[in-house]
């Protein structure tokens, strides 16, 4: 059982790529000699800045030898059939056996796939990998075409065993295959032969590289949290800084630095994004202040001096660095302190946010009036949502945020607070963009949670105005996140708010901002009325004919017809808002069938009055869910069913609805009697308990009744010769069915 | 120490060095190009040449000018005219970072005490319709060049690719030179008896341009300017190839690409005025990209493009 041994050493890999590329080659390869019929034991991939390698352990000597029987054509069959059949199995006419079939006499043939010997496959499989690898960014070099992720140079593609090891021969473009490679660029650049993945290993450590790009990122994390515990500091972790920059060495050397006192007193996020964007350096920190105070920077050597040289010059670099950042935190903040922040809200206004939904300026506009009508569903001081959605946004024009973009909303913060705003007007700044993903922390001060709202609802209705919905993968303004964001927010808050009325409405306000050059005067009065009465009554249709009903007669009332203005919105804004209530709706399911909540269930409440307000929504399908767990709610489903079957069944052969007017007089039984008994029972609970919203005494009010109607399905016979008795019997299921219709649309339950 | 001897003393020390290595690896060593450009990039030794399939190999100095960068000459760092060094190896070498290592050795940085990186950085030019995938290269942290391996420029795929190697040679020089200030670096060898510094040099015109770059330009004029380089590009490409005084067969791509440097330098004029809007912003760089792309077109269509020319009255 053979080994592989593969090495593709290149010029410098850009290290986000390194661990993807080496999954790549595993994968590429192994896949490529099992397709062939080469089987393994079993397969690892590294990465280094300058290579990517793989082993490949217990290899089959060779692929088997694969023989395939073939059914032909029969004996008698015309000569073109079997000369095609002969074709196609790639076989002679002497070659054929012959064997009795039901039909008659028929040809088989025998096709015989020999083996070949795995250096054949191995170097097939690895050309094409080599040609066709995945790279996000390949280019070509030089006076060649073979593409790379930067100029190739060698190749090693050695297969070992006991009796020694052997180059498989291969040529791309030039480059021939080796047993040969070199060490690190500087600490041990002379090439050398290997013969095997162990020796290649330890002979790379000889020459000062560490293959694994696991090991690396140990030993910095190791070395770094060690030098820092020394200090009586700690390392801020970062797992995706430790990845890049293990990439970015062969052979790691951790170094401390100190920061300048003079750059101690800028926001430590300022320092750590300063240190990490530009020169790769890990934070250290005092935990007993919170401050950083020094630096990690990981060389790429040793050097006779320790590394003082080095350090030295990664010192200079971040002063520079951080003086700039200084230079940027001391303007902002005299525009913060001085102007509270006014000529960063002026320049919005020549920032364009999407060239069909206006500049900034317009955005937050929109955001400040929605957060202002939202405050009174929120709970929010509407002066503070309002004030605070018009400045959570400048610090995009501030120079820090300019420089690090990373940075918005918590720059915002902190120059809201010098600018003297109140703090839960400052910390709006930064917790409006919250949940920035499903694991984000959910703004919980109302006044962030206000404007955190009025944000992604603005958004929200502004891409599904201009049609740009998500579809597939593809969400380039991360609306999915957007509208999952708004439904945690009402959610954990317990906002009670009718979502229609405020996508409406912010629908409305996108469509006249688009329209404020192109429409006449009467034609935006008139839908700036429409707004109104949408903030007053609910929703657009409604408010729309109310605004025309007034407008009727007037002589400068606007032109309704077709293609008009008014028409072409009134068209419109029904249909948006439809579709993006159904875009709620279905991430709602997602979201809560990851807390275990059935998609019927939903449905089933989906069905009732309020389905827009999703806080009340939840609730009544948590408590629909308990029940539906409960033995009596289970039975009283199948009841419910049953009831309805019977129903639908009888209602379409007689033609009529049996709707009401069941009538305890006309029962028989006992069991009629008491079902009876037990409905009204049920119904004068229930319709308190709904007008309380409290589901839970509903739906157990409703699950009640399963005793009584299991009884009645057990002594009673729905369909008696006596009409009046089987009328009354259908009318009664009426009242199954309505009393359990009060609670949610079980209908929709399935199973 | 022979090591210490190495140590250059000036920038222009620094310079000569450069200058020395990159011809003894046998590249020409050309000079600046008499226009204002952004970037070493813009001279036509590299845009041009980079362009169709006869080798090529330069090296020169390239002043730059970035008006919107300009501090009065205060800034440490920041200068609107600064220098950088350029090279341009067609097709590149197998060996180009070796080579380009070599160049640092040369000007005193001992390659056993540092910490040098090949960082991904990939380069794109907007106004050039031009990018490439390579690095900036990081010695102890901080980025001494940019080396790119170009793979299209003017909207042409290269064939064969270029490597292009970018020194900012004030950053490096101070690195090398161990200075703080970029006006305090002696300009000249210290010990001469007229010793310059570096702010001796440009102190002043940094002073004098950055009030022009940002307060005086006249921008009706540098609009005007703009449209009148744009039209003089186009006009000078559609002429015939055919020169009726002399019957040769001339295309005049380069007269119509310093037009295309000039609308290029009138841009980053206006942009640091300030009269050029984000949106406009956009416009403005596709117009001198589609500039760049046009001059480019005809380049490849010359001898030095490696066109084989049929020339009037031979074919």
């Amino acid at each position: 059982m053979p080994d592989l041994l593969i090495e593709l050493f290149s010029e410098e890999i850009p290290a986000r790529m390194q661990a993807k590329a080496a999954a790549d080659l595993r994968k590429l390869v192994t896949d490529g000699m099992v397709d062939a019929g080469l089987t393994y034991a079993g397969a690892r991939a590294f990465s280094t800045p300058r290579r990517l390698a793989l082993v490949v352990e217990g290899l089959a000597a060779s692929s088997p030898t694969v023989r395939e029987e073939r059914k032909g054509p029969r004996t008698d069959a015309p000569e073109k059939a079997i000369e095609g059949f002969l074709r196609g199995a790639g076989v002679s006419r002497d070659e054929l056996d012959v064997r009795d079939d039901k039909k008659g006499q028929v040809y088989f043939a025998t096709i015989v796939r020999p083996g070949r010997p795995a250096a054949e496959i191995v170097a097939e499989t690895l050309e094409k990998t080599i040609r066709n690898f995945p790279w996000p960014k390949s280019m070509r070099w030089g006076a060649g075409s073979l593409r790379w992720v930067r100029p190739l140079h060698s190749i090693i593609c050695l297969l070992s065993d006991e009796s020694g090891a052997n180059v498989v021969e291969l040529d791309i473009d030039g480059i021939k295959s080796g047993d040969v490679t070199k060490g690190h660029r500087f600490m041990g650049p002379e090439a050398f032969r290997v013969s095997g993945f162990e020796d290649y290993e330890t002979k790379l450590k000889r020459s000062k590289v560490i293959l694994g790009a696991d090991e690396r990122a140990e030993m910095i994390w190791h070395d770094a949290t060690n030098m820092a515990f020394a200090a009586g500091l700690e390392v801020v972790e970062d797992r995706g800084l430790l990845q890049e920059v293990a990439g970015l060495v062969e052979w790691p050397v951790v170094l401390m630095g100190q920061i300048d006192e003079e750059f101690l007193e800028l926001p430590p996020e300022v320092l750590q994004t300063s240190m990490k964007e530009h020169q790769k350096f890990f934070s250290v920190r005092n935990p007993s202040t919170g401050r950083i105070e020094r630096f990690i920077t990981v060389a790429n050597r040793e050097t006779k001096d320790h590394g003082a040289t080095i350090l030295a010059g990664n010192q200079k670099v971040l002063s520079a660095r951080l003086a700039d950042a200084k230079f940027f935190w001391e303007n902002d903040l005299r525009i913060a302190k001085d102007q509270k922040m006014q000529p960063w809200l002026d320049s919005l206004s020549n920032v364009t946010f999407h060239n069909k939904l206006g500049s900034q300026r317009d955005r937050i506009d929109r955001i400040a009036a929605l957060a202002g009508a939202l405050a009174r569903k929120t709970g929010a001081d509407t002066a503070s949502a309002v004030k605070a959605a018009q400045i959570a946004k400048a610090d995009l024009s501030s120079e820090m945020v300019y420089e690090f973009p990373e940075l918005q909303g918590l720059m915002g913060r902190y120059y809201a607070s010098a600018a003297g705003f109140a703090e839960d007007v400052a910390n709006a700044c930064e917790s409006h963009y919250q949940p920035l993903g499903p694991s984000d922390d959910v703004p919980t001060q109302a006044v962030s949670a206000t404007v955190a709202l009025a944000d992604k609802l603005d958004t929200l209705t502004g891409f599904w105005i201009i049609d740009e919905k998500p579809t597939g993968s593809k969400d380039p303004f991360a609306l999915r996140r957007a509208a999952l964001g708004v439904i945690r927010i009402i959610l954990s808050n317990n906002i009670r708010m009718n979502l229609d009325q405020f996508i409406d409405s912010q629908l409305l306000k996108h469509e006249i901002q688009s329209n404020r050059h192109g429409a006449t005067e009467q034609e935006l009065s008139a839908l700036n009325d429409t707004l109104e009465e949408i903030a007053d009554h609910g929703v657009f249709g409604a408010a729309f004919r109310l605004v025309l009903d007034k407008l009727e007669g007037k002589d400068d009332a606007p032109d309704t017809g077709e293609g008009s203005v008014l028409r072409t919105v009134a068209d419109q804004v029904p249909d948006v808002s439809t579709d993006l209530m159904a875009f709620f709706h279905d991430r709602l399911k997602v979201y809560l069938r990851d807390q275990g909540l059935r998609h019927d269930v939903i449905d089933a409440c989906l069905a009732m009055p309020g389905y827009d307000d999703l806080a009340l929504l939840v609730r009544r399908a948590k408590a629909l869910s308990e029940t539906l767990k409960t033995d009596d709610g289970e039975n009283l489903i199948q009841a419910f069913k049953r009831a309805n079957n019977i129903l639908t069944q009888a209602e379409e052969k007689d033609g009529v609805e049996y709707s009401f007017g069941a009538d305890v007089k006309f029962a028989e039984t006992d069991a009629e009697r008491a079902l009876f008994a037990a409905l009204d029972n049920a119904d004068t609970a229930i319709a308190p308990a709904m007008e309380a919203e409290d589901f839970v005494s509903a739906m157990s009010a409703m699950a009640d009744l399963r005793g009584p109607v299991d009884a009645f399905f057990e002594a009673v016979q729905i369909n008696s010769d006596n009409q009046m008795v089987r009328r009354n019997r259908l009318n009664l299921l009426t009242r199954i069915r309505q009393t359990c219709l009060s609670v949610a649309d079980l209908s929709k339950i399935e199973g | 120490m022979a090591e210490e001897s190495s140590k250059p003393r000036s920038f222009q020390e620094i310079i000569l060095r450069l200058q020395t290595y990159w011809a003894e690896k046998g590249c020409a060593v050309l000079q600046p190009y008499d226009m204002e450009v952004g970037a070493g990039t813009f001279h036509p030794a590299t845009t041009l040449r980079s362009l169709g399939s006869k080798p090529w190999a330069a090296a020169y100095v390239q002043p730059s000018r970035r008006p919107t960068d300009g501090r009065y000459g205060e800034n440490p760092n920041r200068l609107q005219h600064y220098y950088q060094y350029q090279v341009l190896i067609k097709p590149s070498p197998p060996d180009l970072q070796e080579l380009y290592l070599g160049s640092l050795a040369a000007i005193g940085i001992d390659m056993d005490l540092h910490d040098i990186r090949f960082v991904e950085d990939d380069w794109e030019s907007p106004t050039l319709g031009a990018w490439g995938l390579g690095w900036e290269v990081w010695c102890d942290g901080m980025e001494v060049s940019q080396f790119t391996y170009f793979q299209q420029v003017g909207g042409h795929d290269c064939h064969p690719v270029s490597g292009e190697l970018t020194y900012g040679l004030e950053r490096l020089a101070m690195y090398v030179l161990g200075i703080d200030h970029v006006m305090d670096m002696p300009y000249n060898d210290p010990q001469t008896p007229i010793a310059l510094s570096y702010g001796d040099v440009f102190r002043q015109t940094e002073q004098e341009y950055s009030r022009w770059n940002f307060d005086v330009a006249n921008t009706g004029v540098l609009l005007k300017q703009f449209e009148e380089a744009e039209a003089e590009c186009e006009k000078i490409l559609s002429e015939d190839h055919i020169d009726p005084k002399t019957g040769k067969h001339i295309i005049m791509a380069h007269p119509a690409y310093d037009q295309c440097i000039k609308a290029s330098h009138l841009f980053n004029l206006l942009d640091a005025r300030g009269v050029i809007s984000v949106t406009e912003r956009q416009a403005y760089i596709g117009r001198v990209r589609a500039l760049a792309k046009q001059c480019a077109d005809a380049f490849v269509q010359t001898e030095a493009g490696g066109a084989t020319i049929a020339r009037a009255g031979e074919g």
